[in-house]
């Protein structure tokens, strides 16, 4: 996507968005794609499948899979424990489970404040990251979920 | 969504039921057992069919429909037997209709060739000299006639339409009654309905029946509730006047009945003219009526019934009613079913499967917590499992429906089959009641389908054949489901020549599937068949012989649980058997322990499970490893390092093996920490939410509420050539 494209996209008012925290950084989600935030509980493994993908645990029945973000984002394993918290988020027409650190907060932001992301030369960058916001000294990083999952990464291909 | 579009769908679900009675009835009577009643059945879905179509403005099946109807109606009348010849006809008419409704529908387009041909078939049924085709008939001059009998004039129709078709149509004799029949508003509010008097009447005689619109008043005048339609019948029947006044007699004092004797011949008036006459006033708005407000009330009823403008006023409220479920009257008595959208049921299944595994977390739970057997508790608790394992079963039963839905296809698929290959085939089916889950039904119509075409292409010998061989021309295709076990079992038998085992084994020899010198019981002959590549049609034919064989009809059987198997006597014929779960929603599996994990293992593809002894493991080559089963040596695969979870377990002996059977028969002992036991479980899955897992079929909860992997074990197996673990997973490539 295009930075004319983000303008574009991202035009008109005010969002709210969930912002998290993840290893070292700060990252947040548009609220509306977000479903509901648990607790921990232990995943069962799946095999052959990418390391950031933590495993499936029932969610009421569903079978949710659930994505380290730490590694999925910056490749270093999160060391899950009951202060982990997955954060249940719809991706297309699947529920996912994020396995982040901690929620900090709720934002309301104004679109203009999304700046653009920053031309680094990382592919991850590339492919997550939305656009960045600056808020009380600190940056979040607007990620898009769409390449979350490994499949949809094969469909985008 | 467009409402019109919505009863478009609704009639086209409609037409699968009408022809799925058509093709009923018409068997019926090819059975010799139809009587006066299951032609009417047949003439009504015919009926229905057209009446929809014309709705819709679907010309080429109301062409087709229509001829089809009109020489239905010489069966009716009884001036056409029904005999062998003419219900073959109309069989293939049958199938024809159908083509015209899924071309309709979108789904391919009509053969016309055929089509044309058919139609010149059903007219020359009727010895008529040919009746101008209805192609002249324009569509819209036709609709109303079709409209009006929505509201259930069918009996009515043909003669109002005879004269139009150029029909000889035989006038009344001299000898005749004319009945005038004026209904007031108080019949209809006592619930009485035209049609069956005028029903009763025809039963009396042939009937000209001539709608009276004399009383219409103009549109915005009418009262919805009122009654202003009459009907004049010229009845050609010698009965006695009592007779005609005991079918009005239930509407005694609520219409206006004149009975006259007919004097000489009096020709059917000419009944285009009166509708003529009724279209133009029913569209004539009355004067002081804005535009827009008629419109309003056009467009009220137009989506509903878009040809009640057309129909007697009194009905119309009637017709919006009957349009919603337009089967006759007749057809709604013997039908108590409600139709629901699959995905809400799917969705309670999904519900009372939540329900079970918390019923089995909560029972868990208070029984950790140490509270006595004998509690009120835990007696409420045995209470509330019983329930939720009724409600489970009641609601899977919602699902189960008979495998009727496939079985009736496979007539139509016998004939044309027959007629390709030249041979005299008899369908003859058993169990169509036998119930399944949907999910399971909606998957056997490929293999079943498969079977049959190969019992007539392979099994069945030609009719000389056959009489050389001594057996009647006719051959005999059975197809019969039933339950067993928990299963249901389909057979697909034929009494065809058997199945020619010396040349099936040359053939496998022939085509390098086996050595030749290879000693191989019948039974082992006979399961050649389903090795992939295997033909045995000496020419490649349309029917069987488009490279899928056998073995497609193996794997996508096994894919659901099932397993088939052959049973042959030369000269006698064959039988194909394959048993099937009765749902694809649970699953009977063993739940076992591989490392900290809990797997589920298909326990239709478990032979035998067994305590490896050390003595009995051998390394073969560098590190695969075989153990020995009764003389036998069978590859040892460690569960968990196939799935990546551990290393190579260094010691079998101390696990449990299970012998399992994957595809192609080729066996494997999959090598467990432990059996935890066997339990049905729930299927989830695992494509909903993330995607196909190798090696994985499913997932499914346990009573401790934690997902467990079902195993899929033919994959498993697939994977020890290719063993990464975790850690070792592809490398993603981000696309940019």
């Amino acid at each position: 996507m295009s930075e004319t494209d983000i303008q574009t996209a991202v035009n008109d008012a005010r969002r709210e968005l969930v912002s998290f925290r993840v290893g070292e950084q700060e990252y947040c989600v548009d609220i509306m794609s977000v479903r509901e935030i648990r607790g921990w509980t232990p995943a069962t493994a799946l095999p052959q499948s990418p390391s950031y993908v933590v495993g499936v645990i029932n969610l009421r029945g569903a079978v949710l899979p659930i994505i380290d973000l730490n590694r999925r984002l910056s490749g270093v394993p999160v060391q899950a424990s009951a202060r982990n918290v997955i954060i249940v988020t719809h991706i297309g027409h699947r529920l996912v489970g994020l396995l982040v650190d901690a929620v900090s907060d709720i934002l309301t932001v104004a679109d203009d404040l999304i700046q653009p992301t920053p031309d680094v030369a990382c592919d991850t960058v590339k492919s997550f990251v939305r656009g960045v916001i600056a808020m009380d000294g600190r940056m979040i990083s607007l990620i898009s979920l769409d390449r979350i999952l490994p499949d949809v990464e094969a469909e985008a291909a | 969504v467009d409402p019109l579009e919505q009863i478009k769908i609704t009639f086209f679900q409609e037409c699968q039921e009408l022809m799925a009675d058509l093709e009923t009835g018409l068997l019926t009577l090819q059975a010799g057992e139809g009587d006066s009643e299951t032609i009417n059945a047949v003439f009504r879905a015919v009926h229905s069919v057209k009446g929809g179509a014309g709705a819709f403005g679907l010309e080429d099946l109301v062409r087709f429909a229509h001829v089809f109807e009109t020489t239905l109606d010489e069966m009716r009348t009884g001036r056409l037997a029904a005999d062998d010849v003419v219900v073959k006809t109309m069989l293939r008419a049958a199938d024809m209709l159908a083509d015209h409704v899924a071309a309709a529908q979108g789904n391919g387009a009509a053969d016309v060739e055929r089509s044309e041909g058919l139609v010149a078939d059903l007219v020359a049924l009727t010895q008529e000299t040919p009746a101008p085709l209805p192609a002249p008939v324009a569509v819209p001059d036709f609709e109303p006639a079709t409209g009006a009998d929505e509201f259930g004039f069918t009996p009515m129709q043909v003669s109002i339409e005879a004269p139009l078709e150029g029909f000889d149509f035989t006038p009344p004799a001299a000898a005749g009654w004319r009945v005038r029949f004026a209904p007031k508003a108080s019949m209809y509010a006592k619930a009485n309905d035209v049609t069956p008097l005028l029903r009763e009447l025809e039963r009396l005689g042939p009937c000209a029946v001539q709608l009276d619109t004399d009383a219409l008043p103009a549109f915005d005048a009418m009262d919805a509730e009122g009654a202003y339609a009459a009907w004049t019948v010229e009845l050609a029947s010698d009965c006695a006047r009592e007779a005609i006044a005991e079918v009005f007699e239930f509407v005694d004092g609520d219409c206006d009945l004149s009975i006259e004797p007919m004097a000489g011949a009096s020709a059917a008036p000419e009944p285009e003219l009166d509708i003529e006459a009724m279209l133009a006033l029913a569209r004539k708005p009355g004067p002081a009526v804005p535009e827009g407000q008629v419109q309003a009330l056009i467009d009220q009823i137009v989506p509903a019934a878009p040809v009640s403008l057309e129909a007697p006023p009194p009905r119309v409220q009637v017709a919006a009613a009957v349009t919603a479920a337009p089967t006759t009257a007749t057809a709604a008595a013997t039908q108590s079913t409600i139709r629901v959208d699959l995905e809400r049921v799917d969705r309670l299944i999904d519900l009372v499967g939540e329900l079970v595994i918390n019923q089995a977390m909560l029972a868990q739970r208070v029984a950790e917590s140490g509270v006595p057997r004998s509690s009120h508790v835990m007696v409420g608790l045995d209470d509330l499992e019983q329930l939720t394992r009724e409600i489970q079963d009641s609601v899977m039963a919602i699902r189960a429906q008979p495998v009727k839905s496939v079985f009736q296809r496979m007539p139509r698929l016998v004939r044309e089959i027959a007629s390709m290959t030249g041979k005299e085939v008899r369908l003859v089916t058993e169990g169509e009641g036998t119930e399944v889950d949907k999910t399971v039904i909606e998957r056997l119509t490929d293999p079943i389908t498969h079977m049959i075409r190969n019992a007539i292409d392979h099994g069945l010998e030609t009719p000389e054949r056959r009489l050389e061989a001594g057996k009647p021309a006719e051959g005999v295709v059975r197809l019969a489901a039933l339950h067993r076990s928990g299963r249901i079992v389909i057979e697909v038998g034929d009494d065809g020549r058997g199945i020619d085992r010396p040349r099936v084994r040359q053939i496998a020899i022939d085509k390098g599937l086996i050595d030749a010198d290879l000693v191989l019981t019948d039974e082992e002959v006979d399961n050649l068949l389903f090795l992939p590549g295997f033909s045995t049609a000496s020419t490649v034919s349309d029917i069987s012989g488009r490279g899928v064989g056998m073995d497609v009809v193996k794997r996508s059987i096994q894919s659901l649980g099932g397993r088939i198997s052959i049973t042959s006597v030369p000269g006698k014929g064959s039988t194909f058997t394959m048993s099937l779960p009765l749902t694809l929603a649970v699953l009977d599996g063993m739940v076992v322990s591989v490392g900290d994990q809990t797997l589920v293992a298909p326990l239709t593809s478990i032979i035998e499970t067994l305590q490896p002894k050390p003595a009995d493991v051998r390394t073969l080559g560098p590190t695969s490893r075989v153990i020995a089963v009764r003389d036998a040596y069978v590859p040892l695969l460690d569960i968990g390092a196939v799935l990546g979870w551990r290393g190579e377990c260094p010691n079998p002996s101390q696990g449990v093996c299970l012998l399992v059977e994957s595809e192609g028969g080729g066996r494997a002992a999959l090598l467990v920490d432990a059996i935890q036991g066997q339990r049905q479980v729930v299927i989830k899955s695992l494509e909903a939410n993330y995607q196909q897992v190798a090696g994985i079929a499913a997932a499914t909860i346990l009573g401790d509420g934690r997902v467990a992997l079902i195993l899929d074990v033919d994959a498993a197996v697939a994977l020890r050539n290719s063993r990464p673990t975790r850690d070792e997973a592809p490398p993603l490539a981000l696309a940019s």
